[in-house]
């Protein structure tokens, strides 16, 4: 629906992210070591043995559905920084699921994954509902709602549903809700790939697509045209947060094996620096969800090869939000003109 | 008439990027004459006059006035040189007094920065007397009237010494009546001796008031004429480049039944504000009912009314038989009715999306734009491609965005979207606002043609010409009642500027 000027909306991002990477490798010179070691170990860490692509993977699962998440919410003009929240609740009732049900595992998979979507779609259409009903903005209600929803699973992973034992946890998921692996390539991953496709579809192909975009480029038109807006607002929270506890699901079927606070750290805000990168574009989701994921994945070894403290890569993220966010700066460096209209555009505000 | 050139633009030349939008314009402003810049919407006359207020620089050319070079680009050095500005939109703070927003950026203060607004107040009392400008310097400005609003604009100017007055589309907030004064004030101005630039696309107003008149058309000057040598016609044709037909003939109405009762209608505007109030018509098949009146009289809640996107307090709507009271806009348009909105920018088209996706903005969910929830992307694009075809719409391609199309054709997506299904109803708020003449010659033959089909036509507008025009009969609005209904052949423009006024005999 939209025809940005292809070839720029492509170059910001990647300038941006070799900008960052640049500024980066300063500032491991200053630390005192060589930057191009510590790229090269980076890269070696996540991409040098079939061990290091699987995890990178594995890493990179969660980031795309929390990146998604932020990417699709944009589309409607509203800004979900309630990720993390959503995450976790979609965690948690995975966790739940997948421990207290007996099920064949064809059933139980879907089944927990579903719950985990559902947990996150109430939970971000609750702010859409809360802006639509009272003018609540969703930034505030989403960031709000993410310290809710932290002490909420701490809470219930410390109390009526704590596992045996010391560590405040769920008792681990039964065999029949774990998402296997195939080969090095985990099927959250699969999956993942499969729901960025399926959102670009729902946005572009579809007329709720349509009507998404209408209300997030133009709320007053979509008004004339005897669209429902407040609908429309509350649905698009919903799929966001859908997107996002889905991520929390998977991590916990695929990865954690059960529900323990402290595994999704930080997840769901990687995904507002993902879908910038992405200019919120579903598809550039993936790149740029690999991108964080292997910068994750490789950490470690940077920080052996090279003796280079990992915290180096947070500086490097942050970089690469600052810079896309921000992309005036290289738009000047570019001498790229006007608005490429990929740029999230945040509706007028305060309700509607 | 004195022959001393005061103002001269030289080879003003200003590129922007992709756009020539001055192309070496020359223009020669004499002492003590009214010089009106005449030109389409986007035609250039806004970037000259910024160039000379000082907020643009031009690529190339050169401004003297006195026979002195202006330092070009800088606003304070144009106000130095005694150059003014009454905006469109007036530059003006509502809760202050007429003498505090007068002298707001030179204030003079006297002991610890006490302000001293008396001997300014007795200043603006001696302009006032000297120009023939009334006013009250102790007036709260926001409850004065638009028309009187504009004079202390004027007189700002006067007491900063301007001696070269801009004009911008002056006459656009006015009545009738107002209009006349203004142009009283403009003579009165001239005869002392300040010199004015006017401009406007308005091509009446230019033959009654200017001493000579410059005509530009996309970024160049196409000549000069005086009021003498030229009429209505030869100004259009000079704007637009070819023969524009301004007279419209629209042959004798036929009503049929009805198809628009409103009845004793009550709505509120954003600050809960009675807008309209107790307003009754009928609209009958095949028939233009004007909704004239000075901007802001209600005109807008009352279409937004009908429309659905405004909530009605008391009273009854109803199209075509169906209840559309305070049902939702999809409803209404579904019971056949079309909306030219009063914007088109904020309700009308979503400006990123291409012209194909605008031209299904209210018909996207029903076949054949969509099956069982899908987009039909052919059927999409092959729609655009026949309207923009039918339609008129300039633009390279079908899906270009709507962003970048001019006004007149951004209108003629709107309208082509609007009178391409079946309606029994068509709501034209404004237009042709901001759309060039031969948009405009466009728009009316449309609207007539939809009349001649039997469409029920309510046509807002504060342009009394297009009015009168255009209508069979003539609602005239002030502070949201409805003044008179009057037949339009039997109504002068004198009449219902009264009646604008809310003078009813």
């Amino acid at each position: 629906m939209e025809r940005p000027n292809k070839l720029q909306s492509i170059a910001i991002p990647l300038i941006a992210v070799l900008m960052a990477l640049l500024i980066g490798a300063v500032i491991i010179l200053i630390s005192g070591s060589n930057p191009l070691a510590a790229y090269g170990a980076l890269l070696e860490g996540a991409f040098g043995s079939a061990k290091g692509i699987a995890r990178t993977l594995e890493k990179s699962t969660p980031l795309i559905f929390s990146g998604l998440a932020v990417a699709f919410a944009f589309k409607a003009g509203l800004f979900n920084i309630g990720g993390q929240g959503q995450l976790l609740f979609g965690a948690l009732v995975a966790g739940i699921i997948g421990y207290a049900v007996s099920l064949p595992a064809l059933l139980h998979i879907p089944l927990a994954v579903l719950g985990g979507c559902v947990a996150g779609g109430l939970y971000a259409g609750l702010s859409g509902w809360l802006k639509t009903q009272f003018g609540a903005h969703e930034v505030i209600t989403t960031i709000m709602l993410n310290f809710i929803a932290s002490n909420i699973t701490d809470y219930v992973a410390d109390g009526p549903l704590k596992d045996e034992g010391i560590i405040a946890r769920l008792p681990q998921i039964q065999d029949s809700a774990v998402l296997p692996a195939i080969g090095p390539v985990p099927t959250g991953f699969l999956l993942a790939i499969v729901v960025v496709f399926i959102t670009a579809w729902l946005l572009d192909k579809t007329t709720v697509g349509y009507e998404i975009q209408t209300v997030g480029k133009n709320p007053n038109a979509a008004k004339y045209a005897g669209m429902k807006v407040a609908r429309t607002v509350v649905l698009t929270m919903f799929i966001s947060g859908l997107l996002a506890g889905m991520g929390g699901a998977i991590e916990t079927q695929g990865v954690v094996g059960r529900f323990q606070p402290g595994f999704n750290a930080g997840l769901g805000f990687e995904g507002i620096t993902i879908a910038m990168l992405a200019k919120t574009n579903p598809y550039g989701v993936i790149p740029a969800a690999l991108l964080v994921g292997a910068m994750q994945s490789g950490a470690s070894q940077m920080q052996f090869d090279a003796k280079v403290a990992p915290e180096i890569i947070d500086v490097v993220l942050g970089l690469m939000l600052f810079l896309v966010s921000a992309d005036m700066i290289i738009r000047r460096l570019i001498r790229a003109r006007g608005d490429d209209d990929s740029q999230p555009r945040l509706s007028s505000g305060w309700g509607n | 008439m004195n022959k001393t050139p005061i103002l001269e633009l030289r080879g003003i030349t200003k590129q922007f990027p992709g756009v020539l939008a001055n192309d070496n314009i020359d223009l020669t402003l004499y002492q003590g004459e009214i010089h009106a810049l005449l030109g389409e919407n986007g035609a250039g006359k806004s970037t000259l006059m910024n160039i000379l207020y000082g907020l643009y620089e031009p690529t190339r050319g050169e401004i003297l006035v006195d026979g002195k070079r202006l330092a070009l680009g800088s606003p304070s050095d144009a106000i130095a040189a005694g150059i003014g500005m009454v905006h469109q939109h007036f530059m003006l703070v509502p809760p202050f007094t007429v003498t505090e927003n007068v002298i707001l950026g030179n204030e003079e203060t006297g002991a610890a920065g006490r302000l001293n607004t008396r001997t300014a107040a007795k200043q603006i009392t001696e302009i006032s007397q000297r120009y023939n400008l009334e006013v009250d310097p102790y007036a709260i400005v926001g409850d004065l009237p638009v028309g009187v609003q504009q004079r202390v604009e004027i007189i700002k100017l006067l007491y900063r010494n301007a001696d070269i007055l801009i004009f911008d589309e002056p006459t656009a907030v006015l009545t009738p009546q107002e209009a006349d004064e203004l142009v009283a004030i403009m003579r009165e101005l001239v005869a002392q001796g300040k010199s004015i630039i006017f401009i406007t696309h308005k091509l009446r107003e230019v033959l009654e008031v200017a001493d000579r008149i410059t005509v530009i058309r996309r970024g160049r000057m196409i000549g000069s004429t005086t009021p003498a040598e030229a009429d209505q016609n030869k100004l259009a044709e000079m704007m637009v480049g070819r023969a524009v037909h301004l007279e419209l003939d629209k042959g004798k109405a036929t009503p049929g039944e009805t198809v628009l009762a409103v009845e004793n209608l009550t709505v509120n505007n954003e600050l809960a504000q009675t807008a309209v109030d107790d307003v009754s018509f009928v609209l009958r098949e095949g028939e233009v009912l004007g909704l004239a009146g000075v901007q802001g009289n209600g005109q807008t809640e009352l279409v937004e009314a009908i429309t659905g996107l405004r909530r009605v307090v008391r009273g009854t709507i109803t199209v075509a038989g169906q209840k559309a009271t305070n049902q939702s806009p999809r409803k209404i348009t579904e019971m056949g009715t079309a909306h030219i909105p009063e914007d088109r920018q904020k309700h009308g088209l979503v400006l990123s999306y291409g012209i194909d996706d605008n031209l299904i903005l209210n018909t996207y969910y029903q076949a054949p734009f969509s099956r069982a929830g899908q987009r039909q992307a052919q059927a999409i694009q092959q729609n655009a491609e026949v309207l923009v075809e039918k339609f008129d719409v300039r633009t390279p391609n079908a899906t270009a965005a709507a962003s970048t199309l001019s006004g007149g054709n951004q209108q003629k997506v709107i309208i082509a979207r609007e009178l391409n299904r079946p309606i029994k109803l068509l709501i034209a708020n404004q237009p042709t606002r901001g759309v060039d003449v031969g948009s405009i010659e466009f728009i009316h033959s449309q609207i007539l043609a939809q009349r001649q089909a039997g469409t029920a036509v309510l046509l807002a507008s504060t342009e009394l010409d297009e009015i009168l025009q255009l209508s069979d009969r003539i609602a005239v609005m002030y502070s949201g009642k409805i003044m008179a209904i009057v037949d339009a052949n039997k109504t002068s423009k004198e009449a219902l500027g009264l009646l604008m006024a809310g003078v009813s005999e």
